[in-house]
């Protein structure tokens, strides 16, 4: 027979961060809108310039933020020094900065008002103490991720280059209705 | 769907495929079309500069194509791939992608013939020597490594048949020594043997063989198994220094751990242009649906004739994983247990007259220079694909003048015994 034993710990539902479900990194870039691009960066040929370019085509709401570009215009969006220069609530702040970076700026989103919903670090970047500050605030957090290439993934978008999705589906893609070559993150 | 990876079967069927978006064609459809129209300026540019994902012109990457890709990833356990036209387009265009003129790659001399010559021989154009080892002796690719070598290439079954390769002794030197270890694996195909398991980096395959199966479409693939980390290694300009044609992007920099296949398509395919029709990518998909079950019965077939050959009278040996006195057979219970492949060798007591003989006098084995097909078939290497090596090449390459090669298709075994016994009876 099954005993109950009391719980030192208030449970929390920390996520697996070597595994993510679909479901989960669906459900987030499904439900944010606005996106701090901590890091950005003016130069086309690096990552974070083209991850905000194809966000931005996707219709979120990307705000750079880069203390040596604040005040200029990023792919006609407007550059902030720090987070807590955005003038507008911020759903998702992505860092595409090195792990160790990651630690402050997530301290920083988390004295935002009202706070963000979700912490993503950008593919190579963890940072699992800063994780769990978050985490212990009710922040998602992804880490080690693209969003372009998770966005590619579970739309479809990414096995037009042959890339392995992981993803196996009788069900047909949809297209975002921006044009043929984007899809959207539901299948029907 | 769980995020469970789905198994060997699913995969085969499902796996980069889809109900058509636009009109829900559950089978893939053949986008027999040259380019693909732009949603509008801004797309068009970001197309150009790798900045989103699409089609632009189907020299470059095609939908049909693109779900053959990712089927032939998945299966191998890869992050990306690559269609191309042929097996041969797909090691010019791995091998393009990894080195300079004047740079060096170590191949196991047991190769399929046509592999051995465009290695010998076209490649010196461009400057990129091989360099012959023993896939039987692991150290002798060790011994044969210098500061120029780029790759390690070997198959993982070896032509003309009846070789397994210990992959992971080899991989082990590899990995010491920070070189990519490239794998054909074209014999044994995912279903038998899945090479990134044992330690290779990257996989090529001739599609033409078992992958397609019916032997009616020549194609090639690459598989990126997203383990060589190129970022910021010197020794492979085309993956870690900004490339002029994208604006200084950085391959193995932006793409990560698919960067390899994205170099070959965006640097190799697109300038160089052995694409494959999407036509021969519906066939080869098609074929692939089946892999695990022909397969199966290829291997079992096989291993069904080589026990009826080895006992004939005629026949002095016969080289094939499968029997259990051969000498690769504990590597073949390491590597393939399921089967040791549809593809064989033996030896005929009256050397290589006998061998011309006995192709000209089989009725249902069809002579020619392919393997992989439904159909059962038979070459005479010395008298064909192994032609133009010396006689010495010949025989370090398994392909003397006594050796007949098999294809074992999937027909009845009694029929393809039968035709055996009365061909050798009169040779």
């Amino acid at each position: 027979m099954l005993i109950e034993l009391p719980c030192p710990i208030p449970y929390v539902p920390f996520m697996n961060h070597d595994n993510y479900p679909n479901d989960y990194i669906r459900g987030i870039l499904n439900g944010v809108k606005t996106i701090a691009m901590v890091g950005a960066s003016q130069n086309p040929a690096r990552p974070s310039w083209i991850v905000t370019k194809y966000l931005l085509e996707r219709g979120y709401d990307v705000i750079p933020v880069n203390p040596g570009l604040a005040g200029t215009e990023l792919l006609g969006k407007t550059v902030y020094a720090s987070l807590k220069d955005v003038p507008v609530p911020i759903d998702m702040v992505e860092v595409f900065r090195n792990s160790e970076a990651a630690g402050p700026i997530t301290d920083e989103a988390l004295t935002l008002d009202p706070l963000p919903k979700v912490i993503w670090m950008q593919l190579s970047v963890r940072n699992d103490e800063a994780a769990a500050r978050a985490e212990a605030k009710g922040l998602q957090v992804v880490m080690d991720r693209c969003p372009k290439i998770e966005f590619g993934r579970l739309s479809g978008e990414i096995s037009w280059q042959g890339v392995n999705s992981r993803m196996i589906s009788a069900k047909k893609p949809v297209l975002s209705g921006k044009g043929f070559q984007k899809l959207s993150l539901n299948r029907s | 769907m769980s995020d469970r990876l789905p198994g060997f079967n699913t995969l085969a069927i499902h796996a980069g495929a889809a109900p058509d978006a636009a009109t829900g064609a559950r089978a893939t459809p053949i986008y027999q079309t040259t380019s693909f129209v732009f949603d509008d300026v801004d797309h068009a540019a970001s197309l150009f500069g790798l900045q989103a994902f699409g089609n632009i012109y189907s020299r470059i990457g095609n939908p049909t194509c693109s779900v053959l890709e990712e089927r032939v990833a998945a299966l191998e356990g890869g992050t990306a791939a690559l269609a191309v036209a042929s097996g041969h387009a797909a090691e010019f265009l791995t091998f393009h992608t990894l080195l300079q003129p004047g740079d060096e790659f170590i191949a196991a001399r047991k190769l399929y013939g046509g592999s051995i010559n465009q290695f010998n021989h076209a490649y010196k154009n461009f400057g990129w020597n091989v360099v012959w080892a023993d896939s039987d002796d692991p150290s002798s690719f060790e011994a044969a490594i210098t500061p120029k070598t780029k790759a390690i290439f070997v198959e993982s079954i070896a032509n003309p048949g009846g070789v397994i390769v210990d992959l992971k002794a080899i991989a082990a030197i590899a990995k010491k020594h920070r070189i990519p270890f490239i794998v054909d694996n074209t014999m044994a195909s995912p279903y038998l043997i899945r090479p990134f398991e044992h330690g290779a980096d990257i996989i090529v395959h001739s599609a033409t063989k078992f992958l397609g199966g019916h032997g009616n479409s020549v194609g090639g693939l690459i598989v990126d198994g997203g383990t060589f980390n190129f970022a910021g290694d010197d020794r492979y300009p085309m993956l870690s220094k900004p490339r002029p044609e994208y604006a200084g992007m950085v391959l193995g920099e932006t793409f990560g751990n698919f960067g390899f296949a994205i170099a070959c398509r965006v640097l190799g395919l697109r300038d160089l242009g052995p694409a494959l029709s999407p036509f021969n990518a519906f066939l080869i998909l098609n074929g692939i649906e089946t892999l695990p079950l022909r397969m199966q019965r290829h291997s079992d077939n096989a291993l069904t004739v080589a026990e009826h050959l080895q006992g004939h009278s005629k026949i002095s040996w016969v080289s094939y994983p499968g029997l259990r006195a051969d000498r690769y057979h504990n590597l073949a219970q390491e590597y393939c247990p399921k089967g040791a492949g549809a593809v064989f060798t033996f030896g005929l007591k009256g050397g290589y007259e006998a061998g011309v003989k006995l192709v000209s006098n089989l009725k249902l084995f069809s002579h020619l220079a392919n393997i992989g097909d439904t159909r059962s078939l038979v070459i005479h290497p010395a008298s064909t694909t192994h032609r133009q090596l010396t006689d010495e090449q010949k025989t370090q390459a398994g392909a003397g003048p006594e050796v007949v090669r098999l294809s074992i298709g999937l027909e009845d075994t009694q029929d393809l015994i039968d035709d055996l016994n009365q061909a050798l009876d009169a040779a």
